[in-house]
């Protein structure tokens, strides 16, 4: 039986030699990496060109190694927006978490993982670092379209679904 | 004790109760948003409904809303029936049908009671496709923001503005599904308990607008018991922190203190910690004419000690430090050398105060609650002790529901048809103030003099209460009969020393006709009362004495001396050492100054107007050349040496008779829970790995604590921790605030483990 098991071995790795190789000769050819690829995090803009992240923390609570850390600031409109948003990298496991999490679709992996430092400090990126100039995967998604606060974006009723705002002086149903 | 069963298992519960608050406080988890432990019923959200069974062999029995079924002997029920979760599903479905998609900006979400519930009843995708309604928001001021869109109409706001703390301007408006919670337009919000609304609302229609600033989750929240020390009530709070700001400042439940609400001043009144003016680097000026430059911790402390040495130092305490800063100085400059750091008038009053409770007893906010007849001598209340105003609020309410309900048997805690039966009553309260006050409105009979003229009822009072007239037509008898009818009658009072002999009169009088009286004296800040029990020398002698060198403990001398005093004894003094959290008119004068933590990160006693001490805990590292005071005057001494807070709280305790039960206000730093210190953060807190990394990509180690048992850390005992340590109020699947329910021994009432804190003043005459 023994002799079985070891023939079996040879003949599996015999017939490999015929198989065509599916490793490519990185860096100089590019392998083909799928769109949904879990590699860099960036930062996204809304169709309108606004940040798209509103600080709400909970990537930053998705994430299993707590790499993420942000602070919550208002704009005059009292629009919600990081003043800080830093990831440490070399922390980082690219599990996505944080992108699941994301209700506004503002933080997502991209395919690119090419970002090697001899320095682990150079690992820890800022969100200068982070936000990218468009929306990234989802081209159409503009988070306060269909929240209901207002904050410079839409007027109060204006959103997607709402009702124009109700009087409250009125007694007609 | 009635007997319940709840799937055919016997709970023994209290008969006074409604059969949400039995099932609650027996661990069961049902939904509800109108019911308020400290409020009642009014059945608004129909989400707490449950099925009862007419008897053993009834299998079929009928939905009803718990918060509106009372208990009663052998009354079956079950909670985890198919129908009652349909049922609640559908309510909450209806409820969320205009709710707006907005919980990523909304400040509730991490510890809203409608994310909580939501998740609760299963209700997990909308349906409703229609467009929803919408509201505008007003601006109700620097402290509350209003998103009405998020409302779903429980009334619970209302209820506790208008009702409970007797709140004029915010109101429900509108009809049908329009109605509209707010004020008749925008503007401040008045009521000095509006701070409330935040941990009152299930949803987040009112929010902490000071928190917008840095606003981080309730999971990200670094947090630490504490006590307010805006005034001498000494209310328990939480004070959340991160990246090094004060967020926000939380209610902390206790059942004697301030149970479930907080006065705006304790809530939004602690803006100093983050504040412009604060010092955090020692400051020294090289000669008299200089200016004040930084310099390092070890320049401050050698210079400090350089001119203590060899001199005649006096201190001058505080009543805003805590009991061991205030001792660390005494011991530094000796008995003879240390002069409280009060005014005249405060000075008269603490020591007058601190007699008569040795003498007198007096009561905590839940005993003036529930008192019978209160009578207010002086006092402002609203301004020098809010949150005693609004216990003694409940009493004027309370008192007359007590009565009405004997005549119609209605429960006390269906709080609509109480307060139909009531109708414009108020209770025994009664006022005597100088001008008019807030709380006139609940009182029963209203008196505005001159203070000697306040002192001289209160007097008349006393003698109408040793001798009843048949004369009833004079507010003294009317005031001395309400007293003599009650069972427990609390007097109210503080500030002038003629007005609280007076209150004192009166007790004494309650209690030789023998009643059951009890005197509360107000303290104007959160130590005033630990200072007089360490002693200490009055300000005003320390002018006439004059020193060489002065050392100034967390106090401003210009608001406790005549300007032309302060200024004078200033001038004399050749070398002035001051400690303190922020810049003042003293530490302008300083030659050294040292960074003092404020109360938000330093460990220390605190004694409140009742006696009693309680134990604040830092819920941050102070930044690095910020100490506690009491670390930095133990720095200057040579020969004793207090580590850690409780070599200094032990040593308190024995050189003070007055403070020798002081360490057991909570458990000392060895206390451990299965091992483990306490975790200051939630076991999400998140970012650890990322806070610092701009610094320094390798992570440094958390601060120690030698201080408590508390940690600067998520690592720790997920145990229940004893009542003092509570850091923060979750328990699974109860994110809110009203977690709360599972800390307590019955709901609304002491938490498991009994209420922090213990009393140092035990009166002659006993209660």
């Amino acid at each position: 039986m023994p002799i079985y098991s070891a023939l079996r071995s040879l003949w599996h790795v015999f017939k490999h030699t015929f198989r065509r190789p599916i490793t490519v000769q990185y860096p100089e050819e590019r392998p083909r990496i799928p769109p949904r690829w879990r590699g860099r995090i960036i930062l996204s803009r809304d169709p309108a060109g606004g940040e798209r992240c509103v600080a709400c923390y909970l990537c930053s609570a998705a994430c299993p190694v707590g790499c993420i850390a942000l602070q919550a600031a208002e704009d005059e409109h009292g629009r919600r927006y990081p003043a800080f948003f830093r990831i440490n990298f070399s922390r980082c496991i690219f599990c996505g978490y944080c992108e699941e999490a994301c209700p506004t679709r503002a933080i997502q992996l991209t395919p690119d993982f090419e970002m090697c430092e001899y320095d682990r400090q150079n690992l820890v990126y800022e969100k200068e670092d982070l936000l990218i100039s468009g929306p990234g995967k989802y081209p159409d998604y503009d988070f306060y379209r269909v929240a209901g606060v207002a904050v410079g974006v839409k007027d109060k009723g204006a959103g997607e679904r709402e009702l124009p705002p109700v009087d409250v002086r009125s007694l007609l149903p | 004790m009635p007997v319940i069963y709840i799937d055919d298992q016997p709970y023994e519960v209290a008969a006074h109760h409604n059969l949400l608050h039995a099932c609650l406080g027996l661990g069961f988890d049902i939904p509800y948003f109108c019911w308020h432990p400290a409020l009642g019923s009014v059945g608004a959200c129909r989400q707490c409904a449950v099925k009862v069974f007419r008897d053993e062999h009834d299998r079929r029995g009928q939905i009803v809303m718990s918060c509106m079924t009372p208990v009663r002997d052998g009354l079956r029920l079950t909670i985890d029936d198919p129908d009652v979760r349909r049922f609640r599903a559908t309510i909450i479905e209806w409820l969320m049908v205009n709710h707006p998609h907005d919980c990523p900006v909304c400040d509730e979400g991490g510890h809203c009671h409608l994310q909580d519930m939501t998740v609760m009843t299963g209700h997990n995708y909308r349906r409703h496709r229609f467009a929803k309604r919408t509201h505008r928001n007003q601006d109700l001021g620097p402290h509350i923001h209003h998103e009405m869109n998020r409302c779903i109409q429980c009334y619970r706001c209302v209820r506790f503005y208008h009702d409970y703390a007797g709140g004029k301007d915010l109101n429900v408006f509108g009809a049908h599904h329009h109605v509209y919670f707010g004020r008749h337009e925008s503007g401040a919000l008045e009521s000095e308990f509006a701070g409330n609304l935040v941990e009152v609302c299930p949803t987040g229609v009112f929010t902490d607008k000071p928190a917008r600033r840095y606003y981080a989750r309730k999971w990200d929240l670094q947090s630490a018991p504490s006590v307010c020390g805006q005034c001498g009530v000494g209310c328990n709070v939480l004070f959340n922190e991160r990246y090094g700001k004060l967020v926000r400042v939380d209610n902390r439940y206790h059942y004697e203190i301030n149970g479930y609400f907080l006065c705006d001043r304790g809530r939004f009144g602690h803006d100093f910690v983050n504040g412009e003016e604060r010092i955090r680097r020692p400051l020294a000026r090289e000669s008299r004419g200089a200016s004040l430059r930084e310099t390092s911790a070890d320049d401050a402390l050698s210079r400090a000690t350089q001119a203590v040495a060899g001199r005649r130092v006096i201190g001058i305490g505080s009543p805003r430090a805590s009991l061991e800063a205030n001792f660390a100085l005494r011991e530094l400059v000796g008995a003879d050398s240390f002069y409280l750091g009060l005014s005249d008038a405060e000075f008269k009053s603490a020591n007058l105060s601190l007699a008569l409770l040795r003498e007198l007893p007096t009561a905590s906010l839940h005993e003036i609650e529930t008192a019978d007849a209160a009578l207010v001598l002086g006092e402002d209340l609203l301004t020098t002790a809010p949150r005693m105003a609004l216990a003694l609020r409940q009493l004027a309410r309370r008192q007359p529901t007590a009565e009405s309900i004997v005549a119609c048997p209605v429960p006390e805690w269906n709080d609509q048809a109480v307060r139909e039966l009531v109708q414009q009553q108020k209770g025994s309260l009664f006022s005597a103030t100088p001008g008019p006050t807030k709380l006139d409105e609940d009182a029963a009979a209203v008196y505005y003099g001159e203070l000697d003229e306040i002192a001289g009822l209160g007097l008349a009072v006393a003698a109408a209460v040793d001798q009843p007239s048949a004369e009833t037509d004079s507010l003294a008898t009317q005031i001395a009969t309400a007293l003599r009818n009650a069972k427990r009658a609390v007097i109210v009072s503080g500030g002038n020393e003629a007005v609280m002999q007076a209150a004192a009169a009166v007790v004494r009088a309650l209690r030789r006709a023998g009643r059951d009286a009890a005197l509360c004296l107000t303290q104007p800040e959160g130590d005033t009362l630990g200072l007089a029990m360490l002693g200490g020398r009055a300000l005003s002698e320390v002018v006439r004495d004059g020193a060489e060198c002065v050392i100034v403990l967390e106090n401003d001398l210009f608001a406790r001396l005549p300007e032309a005093d302060a200024t004078a004894f200033l001038e004399r003094t050749k070398t002035l050492i001051v400690l303190d959290h922020s810049i003042t008119r003293t530490t302008a004068r300083a030659d050294v100054v040292l960074p003092a933590a404020t109360i938000a990160e330093s460990t220390g006693t605190f004694v409140n107007y009742e006696g009693r001490a309680q134990r604040c805990f830092s819920a941050f590292a102070p930044q690095p050349d910020v100490r506690e005071s009491w670390r930095w005057l133990d720095a200057l001494r040579s020969s004793l040496f207090w580590p850690t807070f409780d070599d200094v709280c032990r040593a308190m305790a024995q050189a003070v008779p007055a403070f020798a039960k002081a360490p057991d206000a909570a458990p000392s730093a060895a206390f451990r829970q299965i091992g483990n210190k306490i975790p200051r953060q939630s076991p999400r807190f998140s970012g650890r790995t990322a806070i610092t990394a701009q610094l320094n990509v390798s992570e440094p180690k958390p601060p120690d604590d030698p201080d408590s048992p508390l940690a600067f850390s998520m690592e720790g005992s997920r145990e229940q921790p004893p009542p003092a340590l509570i850091a923060r109020y979750w328990a699974p699947g109860w994110n809110s605030v009203q977690a709360l329910n599972k800390f307590q021994q019955e709901i609304g009432g002491p938490l498991r483990g009994g209420d922090p804190g213990v009393r140092l003043i035990e009166p002659e005459a006993k209660p």
